[in-house]
């Protein structure tokens, strides 16, 4: 039989510092790994189209005649499957996550890259 | 005899965390009788198995639900490799051991948390809150995300927890067990609580045999079922204690729950010590063709994957049947005869989970 347990947990809880943290004028706790949302680099993306055939929410779509990446920000479900197969590694997961919004809204962002020309073939010796 | 009113309850209600409706018929303050319905939150999970690769299922299956996430990954991935015959490294195996117990842990102390709550205790809620933050923290920093993991994978495990990081896992161990020993010490021997929870929502040993109770429903009551015990993937290596206890009401369920908390620590401490080296994956090549029960033990008690795979990247069927399905059955037989009062309390004590239930 306790009696007086929760009184002194209770109290020392009293004397302590909040252990809450007020987001979000103070940053929330992230380590290196975590999860927060997807991120690509433009220049570096050569539209393959693995990222849109491994999504298991079907958020990412790639458009390679338009030459655009476009991911549904509420669709995805940051698992990290498209980080984890992209074979040129120009996805990575930033820590943070995005901030809220209202409406329903896509991220549509253009794709850079540039195919690097084919180094020219010598001509075969005239003869 | 008085006449019969029905109040009902649910699918709103302030102790309930997900939608399940009770109609409860009432005969003053008792309640005499129970007709539960679910099916407010169906997300037609088992459906999308025939749209989705086997390979990426796996992140859908480990957001069938929100707590113990990480064993229906756990789960879904061990079955998939029991088709497919694919011998996964030992390392993964304690891997998947450490963050199950990690999740068990974390289901466990939310709901003390909520139960606390439901009694009208909320100061313990934000204790017990507050305690499973630890264990949350170790999960981000471990797998990237605070309850959805997405470490399974079919063949292994996607991370990795370096040794240094094993070691000081051990260390910060000692400091969760002595919050947690404060936490339970309130749950199991403070006065009022007792008060409040003894002699509530009884339910028979036979009866929770019968009507199909799992988990620690069935322990409160003395069925000694723990799934951990057939030894699937590294528990067969590890001293798994099963926890009972015999009065079957919702103290005996609460004392379950607060002593399987040392369990889980326990267990997490011999698997850090087993763990060995070597990798966390093998490369998995075909499809699955065949068709595997998997059973595995949750927070909440036992789960079953049923899948069928006929040799494509799509499987053609997956069944999930969770703990809380089972558990309502027991949960209506617990109801009967109760004070309209008791009614939030009951209800939580067996750890519903409907989101899990509904699929």
């Amino acid at each position: 039989m306790a009696f007086f347990e929760m009184v002194r947990t209770a109290l020392r809880t009293v004397m302590q510092q909040p252990v809450t943290i007020l987001y979000p004028a103070q940053a929330a706790k992230k380590t290196p790994i975590s999860r927060g949302h997807v991120m690509i680099d433009e220049s570096r993306c050569i539209s393959c189209g693995t990222c849109q055939r491994k999504c298991p929410a079907q958020a990412i779509i790639i458009s390679k005649e338009a030459k655009t990446w476009q991911i549904d920000r509420l669709r995805c479900v940051v698992c990290n499957s498209c980080v984890d197969t992209c074979p040129v590694k120009c996805l990575f997961m930033d820590t943070q996550y995005t901030a809220p919004v209202t409406a329903r809204s896509v991220d549509l962002i253009a794709i850079t890259y540039v195919k690097p020309p084919k180094p020219e073939k010598k001509d075969e010796p005239a003869q | 005899m008085s006449k019969q009113i029905i109040v009902p309850f649910g699918p709103q209600h302030p102790v309930l965390p997900e939608p399940i409706h009770l109609d409860l018929v009432l005969e003053d303050e008792k309640v005499v009788d129970v007709i539960p319905s679910i099916g407010y939150i169906h997300r037609g999970f088992e459906k999308l198995v025939e749209k989705r690769e086997f390979t990426e299922y796996v992140y859908v299956a480990e957001r069938t639900c929100g707590i113990c996430s990480f064993i229906h990954g756990a789960t879904y991935c061990q079955g998939i490799e029991q088709i497919m015959k694919i011998e996964v490294p030992e390392r993964a195996q304690y891997l998947r051991v450490i963050w199950s117990e990690f999740s068990r842990l974390h289901s466990h102390l939310l709901w003390l948390g909520l139960f606390a709550d439901s009694f009208g205790f909320e100061n313990l809620f934000m204790g017990a809150w507050k305690t499973r933050e630890r264990v949350l923290d170790f999960m981000e920093e471990t797998t990237g995300g605070r309850v959805i993991q997405g470490t399974s994978k079919i063949g292994g495990v996607r991370r990795d927890i370096s040794s240094e990081r094993l070691d000081r896992m051990v260390k910060d161990l000692d400091v969760l067990d002595r919050e947690m020993k404060e936490l339970t010490t309130i749950f199991l021997h403070d006065d009022s609580i007792r008060h409040r929870l003894r002699n509530v929502g009884t339910i028979s040993r036979e009866d929770a045999y019968h009507l199909g109770a799992v988990g620690p429903t069935a322990r409160g009551s003395g069925v000694a079922v723990d799934l951990r015990k057939t030894g699937y993937g590294a528990y067969d290596r590890l001293n798994v204690p099963v926890v009972t206890d015999s009065c079957g009401d919702c103290l005996s369920r609460c004392t379950v729950r607060a002593k399987e908390l040392f369990t889980s620590t326990d267990l997490i401490r011999q698997a850090a010590r087993k763990i060995p080296d070597g990798p966390v994956d093998v490369k998995v090549t075909g499809a699955p063709d065949g068709e595997y029960f998997m059973r595995a033990e949750q927070p909440r008690g036992e789960l079953v994957h049923y899948l069928k795979g006929n040799g494509t990247k799509f499987l053609v069927r997956s069944r999930i049947r969770t703990p809380t399905l089972t558990n309502i059955p027991p949960l209506i037989k617990m109801l009967a005869g109760c004070d309209l009062a008791d009614v939030p309390v009951i209800v939580l004590s067996i750890d519903p989970c409907i989101s899990c239930t509904e699929r």
